[in-house]
């Protein structure tokens, strides 16, 4: 799945290209030491139940994390996917409550969930890439009136998620989760993304944009076309959340921007557009996943736990930006 | 005062024209309408100690957009989004410093200022010396922040403001007007002052224009970037102190609704993302402009939700007055 740009040169040194290849080799190494540090601290964290569970959990963040990586290929930042999960947990929760919850209601109503992402991400796209307003600042914009218009659908927290949502999200089929089917889906997609065109236009943008733009690339529907599937994916994530949480709530997402912009720097991506991997992104969001595990393992007493977390993503990010700069120099 | 906002790359058609487009004559513009519009939806809106109040509260917001303005000016995609995290813990150390104690004041600043000072410090080491970009340096800080922010407040209580300052903040003090407005302005004089009249200041542009160039001309970049954002955080460490003062507590986290604002207002006064340009005579104005703004919504009666939609909307058309990017020609 390489998707930078730039050919390893023939004279590099292997270590060097081999990162130059895949960028999100010292993320997995960190992956790595993180589960291994979490089997030592509570072995049956490595159980097969913990693992279904960590996904479960974190499923909804490597989505987001996926939806921030398009914008970021093309040198732009998302600030409103938290909001946009917001906004879809609350219309698919509202109308499958309205439908009656049942079977083919709830399809229903993930489709018109998934349209509503689509639209967000088309609105991101026209007012940052047609408008030419500064994306850090439009999407926190953007991000307000999503948040009300989630207000608007759901003023407060609580209507729970028909039965047959969450069943089916937490249920096992032929011996397997859901959430791994899920996985299996969200990757067979991310596969067909990366050998597209459109990812190595969008790195090319990111890379840079007059020079695309010299080449004849249509450069503002380029970066609309990032943001839409930013939305998408960030729909997908709400469907996940959604399944977790089992109910609706106006402000569910509004956390999870930053993380999701931190889970894409621990990928190995590079917030200036024009070098990354969705791979790494997806490797980014577990990583978040695992510290939050492993501080808790360790038995950090409560009040220091944030800290803790805090600490350990700062160095996380600063370790991954040295190694994969080094990578790319 | 004006001056400083007055590089225009346009062709100049007419010359008021182009005064008309000045973000900070835009920004008075829309103070201006946006005041005639709250009077006439909420009579006694603009009255004289409505403002006043406005201001105090748009004070706090532009002690705050005072260092982020200089760390954006100073470009490289500089941003600040710990400032959030160093309000809020610099409002709990200096209620627990001063502890209601008028003698406990000065104190409570100086340490307050300097932690602040410290995490500005942090931010400018790694964002230099390791050349982390500004975003991923401040986000990871702001982790770190709120994680010290639980952990402060499960040991010790949050302590109460002094009654001098909450006097200082809220009670009128020389001609009428609140401390804390006189101290804005006199940020405001100081900021113009080091941008316009130090070697500092025009430090700041050069390495926010072209910082390879600045760097061949002599000067110290690394220095001053990380200048910068020990500035940025002194700052916000003192408009804690002042919110501290305003509601005579720290409660949780009170200082996140500072964080993105705090960029829009600078935003909105002008200064693009990009660096090298601008001011802070109109972020004073874009200040003022977001509170009033948020003033207005409060007091027409709609939902949170219709509140939050008109917010967020009229942010989107202010932002198309001006802060757009320059359209591709080949």
């Amino acid at each position: 799945m390489q998707q930078t740009l730039t050919s390893p040169a023939a004279n590099a040194s292997p270590l060097k290209s081999v990162l130059q290849r895949f960028p999100f080799v010292p993320a997995l190494i960190i992956l790595i030491a993180l589960v291994a540090l979490n089997g030592f601290f509570q072995p049956r964290s490595l159980s097969f139940g913990s693992i279904t569970g960590l996904f479960s959990t974190y499923l909804a963040l490597m989505l987001l994390a996926v939806a921030q990586t398009y914008v970021v290929f093309s040198g732009d930042i998302d600030l409103s996917v938290g909001s946009i999960v917001s906004l879809v947990n609350v219309v698919i929760i509202v109308l499958m409550e309205k439908w009656g919850g049942g079977g083919l209601t709830v399809i229903a109503a993930c489709l018109v969930g998934i349209l509503t992402g689509l639209a967000c991400g088309v609105a991101n796209g026209i007012m940052i890439a047609g408008l030419r307003l500064q994306a850090i600042v439009a999407t926190f914009a953007t991000s307000i009136f999503f948040t009300g218009l989630a207000l608007y659908v759901l003023p407060v927290a609580g209507t729970p998620a028909p039965e047959a949502y969450w069943m089916t999200y937490g249920g096992t089929y032929f011996g397997i989760p859901f959430v791994f089917y899920v996985v299996a889906a969200v990757a067979i997609v991310l596969g067909v993304l990366a050998r597209m065109r459109l990812t190595t236009q969008m790195l090319a943008v990111g890379d840079d944009a007059m020079a695309a733009f010299q080449t004849g690339l249509p450069v503002t529907l380029i970066r609309i076309k990032g943001y839409v599937l930013c939305g998408l994916f960030s729909a997908l994530a709400a469907l996940c959340i959604t399944g977790d949480t089992a109910s609706g709530d106006p402000l569910v997402g509004g956390k999870m921007t930053l993380y999701s912009v931190a889970a894409v720097v621990l990928g190995g991506s590079a917030l200036s557009g024009g070098a990354g991997t969705v791979t790494g992104s997806l490797i980014g969001a577990l990583i978040i996943g695992l510290i939050n595990s492993l501080v808790f393992f360790v038995g950090t007493p409560s009040e220091w736990q944030n800290l803790v977390q805090g600490l350990a993503i700062l160095v996380a990010l600063m370790a991954g930006i040295l190694v994969s700069r080094g990578a790319r120099a | 005062m004006s001056t400083e906002t007055a590089v225009s790359v346009t062709a100049a058609p007419s010359k008021a024209i182009e005064f008309l487009k000045r973000p900070l004559v835009v920004a008075l513009i829309l103070i201006m309408a946006l005041l005639a519009l709250g009077e006439a939806l909420s009579p006694g809106f603009a009255s004289a100690e409505q403002i006043l109040r406005l201001l105090v509260v748009a004070s706090v917001m532009g002690i705050v957009a005072a260092g982020q303005n200089l760390v954006i000016i100073g470009g490289r995609e500089g941003i600040d989004l710990s400032v959030g995290g160093i309000v809020s813990l610099a409002a709990i150390l200096a209620g627990n410093v001063m502890n209601g104690a008028d003698s406990g004041i000065l104190p409570a600043i100086l340490v307050a200022v300097s932690v602040g000072a410290l995490f500005g410090l942090f931010n400018g080491l790694g964002i230099t010396l390791l050349r982390i970009p500004p975003l991923v340096m401040t986000l990871g800080m702001l982790g770190v922040l709120q994680g010290l922010l639980v952990v402060i407040r499960n040991g010790i209580p949050s302590g109460r403001a002094a009654p001098a300052l909450s006097q200082f903040v809220t009670q009128p003090f020389i001609f009428g007007l609140p401390g804390i407005i006189w101290l804005w302005i006199a940020i405001g004089l100081f900021m113009a002052f080091l941008l316009k009249r130090t070697v500092f200041g025009y430090r700041i542009y050069a390495i926010g224009s072209n910082e390879q160039a600045a760097f061949m001309a002599g000067v110290p970049v690394k220095t001053i970037r990380v200048g910068l954002f020990v500035l940025s955080g002194a700052f916000a460490a003192l408009a804690g102190v002042c919110l501290l003062g305003y509601s005579g507590s720290s409660f949780s986290n009170v200082g996140e609704q500072y964080m993105l604002p705090s960029i829009i207002a600078v935003v909105l006064g002008g200064t693009p993302l990009a660096g090298g340009k601008g001011g802070y005579t109109g972020t004073m104005a874009g200040a003022v402009l977001l509170v009033i703004l948020q003033s207005i919504l409060t007091t027409v009666h709609i939902d949170e939700s219709g509140r939050q939609m008109v917010f967020g909307a009229t942010l989107l058309l202010l932002m198309l007055f001006y802060g757009r990017g320059r359209a591709m020609r080949g």
